[in-house]
């Protein structure tokens, strides 16, 4: 039995009177995809700031590889391991394509206090940023302006400087989302490989990908999980059926 | 474009160079004095120019800086010239009539209370950040008008300016030669730390926060070590400017001073390199030409500005060199 490389235990989160997560339990092995699904508004996005530290949440813990990393800060725990993509592009739109993935580079290696060497002119940190660009498919357009890219582009980019902090895990909030038929298909594959480097918490409502990716889902409902299990669980479970009723379609 | 902005910049260096030298030939020592104001406020506007242009903190204090390197080279040159001793216990402490020594002064008190004054501030964004800079700055003002030992509200002179080994400070243009090449000095900096893997990092949190605490790196770091450099520069500025004036006097604290460096940045353009040093020698030119025009050319500055703020965001730099491009 390996040891979960990601766990969450009993993670809540309330805003006022609204419960947006409700004893969220659930773990990450490793070389898993595990795919988080839900309808709208079931608590997703929320789950992925309290994991990734951008929202505090009211209980509950975070183990990173044994640690429990619950009083680290959102950059400590990308520090510690935690890779996340933003379901909103969150990149620096003036930067050129290039800049961004050695601003991950820098982060990640812990270098961003240095004040004289010409960043642009670190071999260490370019060959870092330009392998992740290649992997995503953006090695051409390295010295375009990121506010000039396509949506999907920016998608691309997003996990491209994930790859740059070579994590223990990657967080991705809906990877898939703009890319367009083609886009998603070779997504899904660079997905299926990835796994392998790290394993990935994914949040998506390209269903088809989802149950073509994940090893485990949980399906997440008003903030709770009602069910986790492999694709061929999920599809048979009559509760997850009716929570999905007229919502989206489940392949 | 980058190649345009290079070329306005040499065009701008050229210009600090040859109008002194001119004045210098056709003995005119108050242009010389004109030029050397320019560039020691241009001096100001670079190091305000680090938090506001490269991180996009918006510091209406920067007059407490400014203030401090005055006050830096007012206290030290005010126990030198009276013979008394600024700390007798628990070891002796003498005022100095030496730049160097006042400029290293000027830049350690500056960029200390950048720190203080930073880590405090930071903890706020917007327009509150606005405000908390803008009350710093006037406390520092208050305590200065109601200190009596330094003049309090009348301020000090100082009789002779200070010295600079091998040089003779008294002759206008070997003290323009010292503020230019300050100026130079700080602008090599900012270039430095522009191009570095900090100005990376902080030029990515101005635009996204969020991008930066996703890589492991937290945009309050970056922001605090940026407004403590921003304002060691300013206070290096306000040791000159004390100089230039032989005079220091709470004024230099006051929040039009802060306002006016900020507009110096605005004229030329905010975050770019040498966006200060044009607008401050706009200023200056604009001060000396319309002052004879009309007593109230303060409205036409006004006019100017606004000018500029609406239909060319990037200042005069912008104007002339287009937009900023993004660049490796």
């Amino acid at each position: 039995m390996t040891e979960p490389v990601l766990r969450i235990e009993g993670l809540s989160k309330s805003f006022g009177a609204l419960v947006a997560n409700a004893d969220v339990t659930l773990d990450l092995n490793p070389g898993e995809i595990h795919a988080l699904i839900g309808p709208n508004g079931a608590g997703k996005s929320t789950l992925m700031q309290a994991i990734s530290g951008a929202l505090a949440p009211d209980a509950g813990r975070l183990h990173l590889m044994g640690r429990d990393i619950t009083g680290l800060d959102m950059a400590a725990r990308a520090r510690a391991g935690l890779g996340r993509t933003f379901q909103i592009s969150a990149l620096a739109m003036d930067h050129t394509v290039l800049q961004n993935a050695v601003l991950g580079a820098l982060g990640a290696q812990g270098r961003a206090f240095r004040f004289f060497a010409p960043v642009m002119g670190d071999r260490a940190l370019l060959g870092t940023a330009r392998a992740a660009l290649a992997e995503v498919g953006l090695a051409d357009l390295a010295t375009t302006r990121t506010a000039d890219l396509s949506h999907g582009q920016r998608r691309q980019l997003e996990v491209a400087v994930a790859l740059t902090l070579a994590p223990r895990v990657f967080l991705m909030d809906e990877p898939m989302a703009g890319l367009g038929l083609e886009g998603s298909a070779r997504m899904t594959g660079f997905l299926d490989q990835l796994r392998h480097r790290a394993p990935i918490l994914l949040v998506e409502h390209d269903m088809d990908a989802v149950f073509a990716l994940a090893d485990r889902i949980s399906v997440l409902v008003y903030g709770r999980i009602i069910a986790t299990g492999t694709p061929a669980e999920i599809r048979a479970n009559p509760e997850v059926r009716r929570a999905y009723l007229g919502e989206e379609a489940m392949p | 474009m980058m190649r345009r902005e290079n070329l306005l910049n040499a065009v701008i260096l050229l210009g600090f160079i040859a109008v002194p030298l001119w004045a210098w030939v056709a003995d005119e020592p108050f242009i010389i004095t004109l030029s050397t104001r320019a560039a020691i406020l241009a001096l100001a506007g670079v190091g305000l120019n680090v938090a506001l242009g490269l991180g996009g903190l918006v510091s209406l204090g920067h007059a407490a800086f400014f203030g401090i390197g005055g006050y830096a080279m007012g206290v030290l040159a005010f126990h030198a010239q009276n013979y008394l001793p600024l700390l007798e216990a628990p070891f002796l402490i003498e005022g100095t009539k030496s730049m160097p020594v006042i400029w290293l002064v000027a830049i350690l008190t500056a960029s200390l209370a950048a720190f203080l004054i930073g880590a405090l501030s930071l903890r706020t964004s917007g327009v509150y950040f606005i405000m908390i800079t803008l009350a710093f700055g006037q406390m520092l003002f208050f305590f200065m008008i109601s200190w009596p030992a330094y003049g309090g509200e009348d301020g000090m002179s100082i009789y002779i300016r200070n010295g600079f080994p091998g040089l003779n400070t008294l002759d206008p243009i070997q003290f323009y030669a010292i503020a230019f090449t300050l100026l130079l000095a700080a602008l090599w900096l900012v270039a430095q730390i522009q191009g570095s893997a900090f100005g990376l990092a902080l030029a990515s949190a101005r635009q996204n926060p969020t991008r930066v605490t996703a890589v492991g790196i937290r945009p309050r770091h970056l922001h605090l070590v940026a407004f403590t450099v921003s304002g060691a520069i300013t206070g290096l500025s306000g040791a000159l400017f004390a100089d230039l004036n032989r005079f220091v006097s709470p004024t230099m604290f006051s929040w039009q001073t802060s306002g006016e460096i900020m507009v110096f940045v605005i004229i030329g353009g905010v975050g770019r390199l040498f966006g200060p040093v044009l607008g401050a020698a706009t200023f200056i030119a604009m001060e000396y030409w319309l002052d004879g025009v009309s007593d109230y050319w303060h409205i036409y500055l006004g006019a100017g500005l606004l000018g500029l703020v609406l239909f060319a965001r990037g200042g005069l730099i912008g104007l002339i060199a287009g937009r900023e491009v993004a660049h490796d």
